[in-house]
C-alpha cells in the first residue's frame, strides 16, 4: 500500500478507514515478538510447581544440567545474584521472579532451563525434580477470608499507591485489600423498605487466551538492557525492571511491536523480569515463549462472589443497596487490589440509589493469579446486579425495562461515590435496546421442547483514574507527520485512531500519518494500554501534540512572512534554505481526580469518563438437554462520538462474543488439590464460528464525551458488560429457571430444569 | 540426525536440513524466515499455523517437516499482490490483532475453490477449525461473501 503525503480538507475523524497496518496483517508480515530471533539467543523453558502450596525443600537440577546442549539451569538462588529482592507487582511486591522458599499455586515457575535449541530446553525441564513440604491451601475466595491457610506471610504493598500503604507488613490475613463505601444509611433504609431482596452470585475463573501467547526477549550489555515484549504496558515494564535492578530508567529499553491480542493478559510484569535477569546472568539474548497451556498458570480473570441486597418501595423505587464482593485474586495480587476498588465502587450499578454500602475484598488464594480481563471486574459486577434487577422486577410484576427506567442514574445525579454523572447516556442505551429488541411487541416463547426467551442488561464503568499519557508529533520538512506514542496496538486499532486524530488537526490524510510503536527510548511515557483508557487519554495527548506542532508551524510561517495558504514544505525550505528540519509538538494529558475519602469511600471526582454498555439477548433453550443457543445479540453502547465507526463496531461485537464464551462455556476447572484439569484449547473451548449468534446488531448511541478528543471515549470493554446477565435473564424468560453461577452451560441449565 | 529434504516453497525449489521431530512451521520460521504461519495452541485446534501442502491446508504445528519432502508448500507470503480474499478481509475489517488472519485467508481461499457461492452455514462450518480470539467472525463472514461475489464476477 502506498502512503502518499496528502494534505486534505476532508475530516479524518469519523472516517471508517481500514486499519493502517491492514496490508501487513493479511500478508503475514506484521511484526510480533513471537517472530523475533536474535543471534546467539537462548530459549528458556520453565519448570513449574506441581503443588498448590508448599515450602521448597530441594530442587535437583543435576539431570537437566547434564543434558547435551543445555546452557544453564537457573533457580531463584541464582537470580538473587542479580536481583537481591526479586519480588515484583503493580500493587504489591509479592511475586518472585522464580519461586523463592515457597510455591503458592500449581504451575508457578520454579526453575528455567536455557538452551540454544528449544526442544533441548523442554526435554531437560522434564528432568528437574523438586521436593516440597506441602502446606494447607485455600481456593475459594469467601473461605479465604477466615482460612487458616495463609498464602503470604506478610503483605508487601508496592508503595506507589497511597491507599495501600497502611497494609504494609500486615500478617495472618489473605485479604490483600478491603474497600468500603458508605453513602446514606443502607442498614436503616433496608429496614424501612417495603420489599427487600437478597441474592448471591458467582463467576468462574477464566483466561484471556490471546492467540499470540505471552512472549518476551531480553538482550543485555554490561549495563544496558533491551526487552522486546508482547506487553500492554511498556512504560511500567521499564520502571519496574529498573527498580528491580536498581538501575536508572534510561538503561532499560522496552520495545513493543504489534501484539497478537492482549485483553489485559499482557500487563505489568509477566515474563519480562525473568528474561531480563536470565540475559544478565548469561550475557546472551534470552527468549521465553509460553505455550497455550502455560498461559493458564500465568494470568486469569477473577472468580468472584457477590452478595447483593436491595430495599424497594411499593412503587418500585430502589431505596437502598448493600453490596459485598469477594474477588479471588489467586496467589499474587497483580492488579487485583485496583479491580477491588476502582471497579468495586460501581457495584450498585447504574441506578439512582440514595443509601448505599459497598464492601469489596481482594483475596489471596492458592490458584493462578488473576488480573484485569476486558472490563477490569465490571462484567463480574454487572452479572450480579443485572440478574438481581431482573429478579426483583419479575417479583414485583414490573416490566424489566420499566423497572430499570424508573431507577436509572441520570446525568447530573450523584453515583454511589457522590461523583455527578456526566456524558453517560444510560437512558439512551436502554431506549435503543427496547426498540432494537422489539420489546413491546408480542414474543413467541414456544411450547414444545425448544423454548425461547429474551433478556436485557445494562452496565457501566468508570475509567480508571488518575493516569497519564504523553505523546509527540513531528512534522517533517516535506510536510509528512509521525506520531510517537506508547499506546500498544493489540488489535483495537489504536494506530489508526491516533493517525486520524493527528490527521484531523494537521489536515493530513490519516493514511499518510506514521505511528511509531512503543519504544521507551523513543516514545514518551504512557501509563498502559488498558481499561479502554487509550483513546481518551492518549487521544487527548496526541491531539495536544498535533496542535502544538501546528502552532509552531504557524509561528514559523508568520515569522517568515509567508501567506496563510503556504505549503508546509515551502515554510521549511524558506526557513532552512533546503528541505531540512522538523517541528516537534508535544502533548501531556492527565485528567483531574479526587481520591476517595478513606473512611467513606466517597469522592466528588472519581473518574474522567463513564462507559455505558447494554446488551439484549434472545435465546433458544433445549429443555431436554439444557443447551442454550443465543440466536440474537444486540449490543448498544455510549462511546461518545466514534473516531472510526467501523472499528468501533468490531470492538463492540468482538467484546460481546468474547463475553459470550465466558457466559456459556469457558471455565477453568480445578480439582480439590488446586490442579487445573483443562489447560488447553482441546478442553478449554473459546468461541468459534459455530458459537456466534446468527444475528448480531451493534449500535453506538448518538453521544458526545465533551472532555474526549473530538467527543470520543473508550469502547474496548463496553460490549462485554451486559452479555452474561442478559443471557441468564433470557434463559429465565424462556424456561423459568434462574442460574446464579457462570457459566450457563447445558449441564447447569439441565440440572436447574430437573430440580 | 538431520537430513536434507527438497520441496517447492511458494513456487521456488528449496532445500532444508530437518530433524525428524521438527514441524513444518518451525522449518518455515527458522530456515526460511517466514512468520505468517505461527504456532499458537500447539494442538492443531486454532488454525494460526495453517500452511498449504500440495494444495491442501494442514496444521503446520503438527505436520512434520519431513512429510513435505518432494511436495509443494505454499504460505501466506506467496505472491506479491493482494488477492481478492485479502482485499475483502481489509475492506470488511475482518481482523483485529491479525495473529490468526493468515490462517483464515488461506482457509477462505480453499473454501471458495470448493464452494464458489457459500451460504453462512457453509462458511461457519468450513472455517470452524480456525479461531479468532478478537472474535472478528461476523466481519469474516462478510469478507468471505464479498470475495466470493468478486471472484464469481471475474
Amino acid at each position: 500500500m502506498k502512503r502518499a503525503l496528502s494534505p486534505t480538507e476532508t475530516p479524518q475523524v469519523g472516517r471508517s478507514l481500514p486499519r493502517l497496518e491492514s496490508w501487513m496483517k493479511v500478508t503475514g508480515r506484521a511484526e510480533y515478538v513471537h517472530n523475533l530471533r536474535l543471534p546467539g539467543m537462548l530459549y528458556g523453558r520453565i519448570f513449574r510447581s506441581s503443588i498448590a502450596h508448599g515450602r521448597i525443600k530441594r530442587i535437583d537440577v543435576a539431570a537437566a544440567q547434564a543434558v547435551g546442549g543445555v546452557h544453564r539451569v537457573v533457580t531463584a538462588a541464582d537470580l538473587k545474584e542479580i536481583v537481591p529482592d526479586p519480588y515484583y507487582g503493580p500493587a504489591f511486591h509479592d511475586q518472585p521472579v522464580l519461586a523463592l522458599d515457597k510455591v503458592r499455586h500449581v504451575g508457578e515457575p520454579v526453575a528455567v532451563v536455557l538452551a540454544a535449541d528449544p526442544h533441548v530446553a523442554e526435554e531437560a525441564a522434564h528432568l528437574i525434580v523438586a521436593e516440597y513440604e506441602e502446606l494447607p491451601a485455600v481456593y475459594d475466595e469467601v473461605e479465604a477470608v477466615g482460612s487458616k491457610a495463609i498464602v503470604h506471610d506478610a503483605l508487601k504493598p508496592a508503595g506507589t499507591f497511597p491507599d495501600l500503604k497502611h497494609l504494609k507488613g500486615r500478617t495472618g490475613t489473605n485479604i490483600a485489600l478491603d474497600f468500603h463505601l458508605r453513602r446514606g444509611n443502607a442498614g436503616q433504609a433496608l429496614a424501612a423498605a417495603d420489599r427487600v431482596f437478597e441474592h448471591r452470585f458467582r463467576t468462574q475463573q477464566v483466561m484471556h487466551t490471546p492467540l499470540e501467547p505471552l512472549v518476551s526477549v531480553a538482550e543485555s550489555t554490561e549495563e544496558s538492557l533491551t526487552i522486546h515484549t508482547a506487553s500492554q504496558s511498556p512504560s511500567f515494564v521499564r520502571s519496574e525492571i529498573a527498580r528491580l535492578l536498581g538501575w536508572p530508567e534510561n538503561k532499560v529499553r522496552v520495545r513493543v511491536p504489534f501484539v497478537g491480542g492482549g485483553f489485559g493478559a499482557k500487563l505489568y510484569i509477566k515474563l519480562e523480569a525473568l528474561v531480563a535477569v536470565l540475559s544478565l546472568l548469561t550475557r546472551r539474548p534470552v527468549k521465553i515463549s509460553l505455550t497455550m497451556e502455560e498461559q493458564f498458570f500465568t494470568i486469569t480473570k477473577h472468580a468472584s462472589t457477590f452478595r447483593i441486597k436491595s430495599g424497594v418501595t411499593r412503587d418500585g423505587r430502589i431505596s437502598a443497596r448493600e453490596c459485598e464482593v469477594w474477588w479471588n485474586g489467586g496467589a499474587y495480587a497483580d492488579i487485583g487490589p485496583r479491580v477491588t476498588q476502582k471497579s468495586g465502587f460501581t457495584a450498585p450499578g447504574p441506578y439512582d440509589i440514595e443509601h448505599v454500602s459497598i464492601d469489596s475484598y481482594a483475596l489471596y488464594t492458592n490458584l493462578p493469579p488473576a488480573g484485569a480481563l476486558r472490563g477490569f471486574g465490571i462484567p463480574q459486577l454487572v452479572w450480579a446486579y443485572e440478574c438481581h434487577t431482573d429478579m426483583m422486577a419479575r417479583e414485583l410484576g414490573i416490566d424489566p425495562i420499566e423497572f430499570r427506567r424508573k431507577n436509572l442514574l441520570r446525568d447530573g445525579r450523584p453515583q454511589a461515590t457522590g461523583t455527578l454523572m456526566r456524558d453517560a447516556a444510560i437512558e439512551k442505551v436502554l431506549d435503543r435496546l427496547e426498540v432494537l429488541m422489539d420489546w413491546n411487541k408480542p414474543f413467541e416463547r414456544g411450547s414444545g421442547v425448544m423454548r425461547r426467551g429474551r433478556g436485557i442488561a445494562v452496565g457501566f464503568k468508570a475509567c480508571v483514574s488518575p493516569t497519564t499519557s504523553l505523546a509527540a508529533v513531528t512534522v517533517n520538512a516535506d510536510g509528512s507527520c509521525i506520531v510517537f506514542c506508547s499506546t500498544v496496538d493489540m488489535g483495537q486499532g489504536s494506530d489508526t485512531a491516533m493517525a486520524q486524530i493527528a490527521g484531523e488537526v494537521l489536515n493530513l490524510a490519516a493514511e499518510s500519518v506514521r505511528v511509531v510503536h512503543s519504544d521507551t527510548d523513543v516514545t514518551p511515557y504512557d501509563m498502559a494500554t488498558l481499561g479502554s483508557r487509550s483513546l481518551f487519554h492518549m487521544g487527548n495527548a496526541v491531539k495536544l501534540a498535533a496542535e502544538d506542532a501546528r502552532n509552531k508551524l504557524v509561528a514559523m510561517r508568520e515569522e517568515l512572512k509567508l501567506p496563510a495558504d503556504a505549503q508546509i514544505a515551502d515554510i521549511f525550505k524558506k526557513k532552512y534554505g533546503m528541505q531540512a528540519g522538523n517541528v516537534l509538538g508535544t502533548g501531556s494529558f492527565i485528567p483531574s481526580y479526587t481520591p476517595p475519602d478513606c473512611a467513606t469511600g466517597l469522592t466528588s471526582n472519581a473518574t474522567p469518563f463513564w462507559m455505558v454498555g447494554g446488551t439484549g439477548v434472545e435465546v433458544e433453550v433445549d429443555t431436554e438437554t439444557g443447551r442454550v443457543r443465543v440466536t440474537r445479540l444486540i449490543n448498544v453502547a455510549d462511546l461518545g462520538t466514534p473516531i472510526n465507526p467501523k472499528i468501533v463496531e468490531t470492538q463492540l461485537s468482538g467484546a460481546a462474543i468474547m463475553q459470550l464464551g465466558f457466559t456459556l462455556f469457558e471455565k477453568m476447572v480445578f480439582d480439590e488439590q488446586g490442579q487445573l484439569r483443562n489447560a488447553s484449547l482441546a478442553e478449554y473451548k473459546i468461541p468459534g464460528f459455530l458459537d456466534v449468534p446468527e444475528e448480531i446488531i451493534n449500535e453506538a448511541v448518538t453521544a458526545e464525551q465533551r472532555s474526549g478528543p473530538f467527543g470520543a471515549k473508550g469502547v474496548g470493554e463496553s460490549g462485554t458488560f451486559g452479555v452474561s446477565p442478559a443471557t441468564a435473564n433470557a434463559i429465565h424468560d424462556a424456561v423459568g429457571v434462574r442460574l446464579t453461577s457462570l457459566p450457563l452451560n447445558a449441564e447447569a441449565v439441565y440440572q436447574a430444569l430437573v430440580k | 540426525m538431520r537430513r536434507a529434504i527438497q520441496f517447492r516453497l511458494n513456487g521456488e525449489a528449496v532445500e532444508a536440513q530437518v530433524a525428524p521431530h521438527e514441524t513444518l512451521v518451525e522449518i518455515l520460521r527458522d530456515a526460511f524466515g517466514l512468520h505468517g504461519a505461527r504456532e499458537s495452541c500447539g494442538q492443531g485446534l486454532c488454525g494460526c499455523c495453517t500452511v498449504m501442502v500440495n494444495g491442501r491446508a494442514v496444521s503446520g504445528c503438527l505436520y512434520l517437516a519431513s512429510f513435505a519432502e518432494g511436495g509443494e508448500v505454499s504460505t501466506i507470503e506467496a505472491g506479491s499482490e493482494l488477492d481478492t480474499v485479502q482485499e475483502a478481509f481489509i475492506e470488511c475489517g475482518a481482523f483485529q490483532c491479525g495473529f490468526c488472519t493468515p490462517g483464515f485467508v488461506l482457509m477462505t481461499r480453499q473454501l471458495l475453490e470448493e464452494h464458489p457461492d457459500p451460504d453462512d452455514d457453509t462458511i461457519r462450518h468450513y472455517l470452524s477449525g480456525n479461531l479468532c480470539r478478537c472474535a472478528a467472525y461476523p466481519q469474516i463472514i462478510e469478507a468471505v461473501k464479498l470475495a466470493a461475489r468478486k471472484m464469481r464476477k471475474t
